[in-house]
């Protein structure tokens, strides 16, 4: 395991959503910042957990198994999670890996929260 | 068979308290006898074959080792068990507990109760036998399986790679499984050894000779000067140990690819046959068969196998199957049908084809058929290296492989959706080369070369995994991971095989490499065939 500290997910609040900010890199050395960003993105009476992939340039397929034990423990939870902001390319790989039949997909973080 | 049988009865018959002791106080000990064999030559079984009825040892005058022990082990009346006019068995009888002899009344029980008895025991004794069938068929086919995984284990799983050539091969095992195999092994100047090979017999016992003579080929073949040391050390190795009457055909040849030299060396197999420009060619070299004798020399020769040439390696299940009318395939028509246009796959489909017309329907397969072709291209191989480099095993590096790849490609003005489409398999195939081939060791290096040609891109990533198989990967299933029954990892392979247009996998002892194969974006007509695998 790769020793990083540097890597932060952003969490923020807005009405209901907890919007996750996540790193450029989502591979083996985001799952600490993931973890941490899940943590706290529910902590209160969050309903719905908006992953925010904007500034994302890197997804692995070691990203991926993050994504989906975030999105098992959601379920679990009975949160919903949205995606918002992929590439045309990760958004291919969310249909390839039906990632995005289990979580509604925007375009960006405006519409992921007006729908 | 008879004497088997009655041994049984014995064993049967021990517990059985005497009949004419009617009384139950009396009737509590038991007659405790051991087995015996009785001679098939033994004149009590001519004998009691004849007799009606119970036969009072004493009164028997008859030079019988039977009759002997019987009468030792306290014996004094024995009722012959006849079924169907045959002696299947033996009821014996100890003294009576009154001490008096046996009377009329008690042997016409007896006969009686023997007349009853013998066909039940007939049928329990057939069906004995129809379980010990069921068993041995069972051992046959357990025999069989093990057999076939044998031969599965040790045949190669890739044919292999290699600019300009084109390899190929077919095995199809007999319903028996006989001992045929082939192998390609990766010698340390970058040639490759050809081996088919062929043990006598079939079943366990001559896939158990396949294995070694494989495995010690393989071992040899790296150390080993030149072909005929290969094969004269690989005799004298059988020799020592092989069983009586087994023998190894093989057929042992080094491919330097680069120039298309060929140093063959034969152990009494089917030759090797060469479509060239100037007609078909048998590649000659004599020498015995492996395990014979020790000490024999083998004769090697060299051929140059040019631009558009096939050469085919075969087994004799092919020329030596047998038609409805039991000529045989024979030679002329392999050599026929080598002589036609077709390479590779589709050569060894045109001579089963052939064969199956030849054969017709319903035909059973004799021996083993083992077929494998190499073909060279008919022009130089039009691909050229846009670059090659190595990084450490260290976690992460996967990105910098990525990134020198994406430079490495640029020119090339590929579609920019497939670029990244390259990216993320390339960066998943060294992640896999360094954490899983490489087991995360720094010293163990990652190698990767970019080609470009054909109206391709082609990346091949190495690792140092060789000579382990790769175990089949499962795959991934979101609602089985989201269910957590299948572990939340494991998408790397199947978004590689979704990202690329083609993909090889080979492995050899040393040396684990996936080529990843990309279309440019306007891909060339007429030019799909790349002679490549």
């Amino acid at each position: 395991m790769q020793q990083r500290t540097s890597v932060r997910a952003l969490v923020r609040f807005a009405d209901g959503s907890a919007i996750v900010d996540l790193p450029a890199r989502i591979d083996a050395s985001a799952e600490q910042a993931l973890n941490e960003a899940y943590a706290e993105a529910t902590t209160g009476a969050t309903k719905r957990i908006l992953l925010n992939f904007a500034a994302v340039d890197y997804l692995s397929s070691t990203g991926i198994a993050l994504i989906v034990g975030i999105l098992a423990r959601s379920r679990k939870d009975g949160r919903a999670v949205l995606a918002a902001g992929l590439s045309d390319h990760y958004r291919e790989i969310f249909e390839i890996t039906r990632l995005a039949d289990f979580m509604r997909i925007f375009p960006d973080e405006r519409a992921a929260l007006a729908g | 068979m008879l004497v088997g049988r009655i041994r049984r009865i014995f064993g049967g018959v021990e517990s059985v308290p005497r009949p004419a002791d009617a009384r139950p106080a009396e009737g509590g000990r038991l007659l405790d006898i051991p087995p015996i064999d009785i001679a098939p030559s033994d004149p009590l079984l001519v004998y009691l074959q004849q007799a009606s009825g119970p036969v009072a040892l004493d009164e028997l005058q008859l030079d019988s080792a039977a009759v002997r022990e019987l009468r030792t082990l306290g014996v004094k009346m024995v009722v012959p068990l006849i079924s169907q006019g045959e002696l299947i068995g033996l009821l014996n009888l100890g003294p009576r507990l009154s001490e008096q002899e046996y009377s009329s009344d008690d042997r016409q029980l007896l006969e009686k109760l023997a007349s009853q008895a013998a066909p039940a025991v007939r049928v329990a004794q057939l069906v004995r036998e129809q379980e010990a069938e069921v068993r041995a068929r069972e051992r046959m086919e357990q025999e069989l399986r093990v057999a076939q995984l044998i031969q599965q284990q040790f045949l190669p799983k890739q044919v292999p790679t290699l600019e300009g050539w084109q390899v190929a091969a077919f095995y199809r095992a007999a319903q028996e499984v006989g001992g045929d195999f082939y192998d390609f092994i990766n010698l340390p100047d970058g040639s490759v050894a050809l081996v088919v090979g062929d043990v006598t017999g079939h079943g366990v016992p001559a896939a158990l000779v396949m294995a070694t003579t494989r495995s010690f080929i393989r071992a040899e073949a790296p150390r080993a000067g030149s072909p005929s040391e290969v094969l004269a050390r690989a005799n004298d190795f059988l020799d020592a140990d092989i069983p009586e009457n087994m023998f190894v055909t093989c057929l042992y040849a080094v491919l330097d690819p680069r120039t298309g030299r060929l140093r063959f060396a034969n152990a009494g197999h089917d030759l090797p046959y060469v479509r060239t420009s100037q007609g078909l060619i048998e590649l000659r070299a004599t020498g015995m068969p492996l395990g014979l004798m020790a000490g024999v020399r083998y004769d090697e020769s060299e051929f140059t196998i040019g631009p558009g040439d096939t050469m085919l390696l075969h087994s004799d299940g092919l020329a030596e199957a047998h038609g409805p009318d039991r000529e045989m395939f024979g030679f002329p028509r392999v050599k026929g049908i080598v002589a036609s246009k077709a390479n590779g796959d589709e050569l060894i489909a045109e001579l089963m084809r052939s064969l199956q017309r030849f054969t017709g329907p319903g035909w059973e397969q004799e021996d083993d058929i083992t077929l494998v072709t190499v073909s060279r291209s008919a022009s130089p191989a039009t691909m050229r290296v846009l670059g090659e480099f190595q990084v450490a095993s260290e976690a992460g590096n996967e990105r910098a492989v990525m990134e020198r790849v994406s430079e490495l490609v640029k020119p090339l003005g590929m579609d920019l959706r497939k670029v990244e489409r390259l990216k993320t398999a390339v960066s998943e195939t060294a992640m896999n080369a360094i954490e899983h081939g490489n087991e995360l060791r720094p010293e163990r290096p990652v190698s990767v070369k970019v080609y470009a040609g054909n109206g391709q891109v082609k990346i091949a990533i190495s690792d140092r995994g060789g000579g382990t198989e790769i175990p089949e990967a499962e795959t991934p299933d979101l609602e089985a991971k989201l269910a957590g029954l299948q572990k939340a990892r494991g998408w790397g392979l199947f978004l590689i095989k979704n990202m690329v247009d083609d993909m090889t996998v080979t492995t050899d002892d040393v040396h684990h490499t996936v080529e990843l194969v990309f279309d440019l974006a306007k891909k060339e007509t007429g030019d799909a065939a790349t002679n490549q695998r």
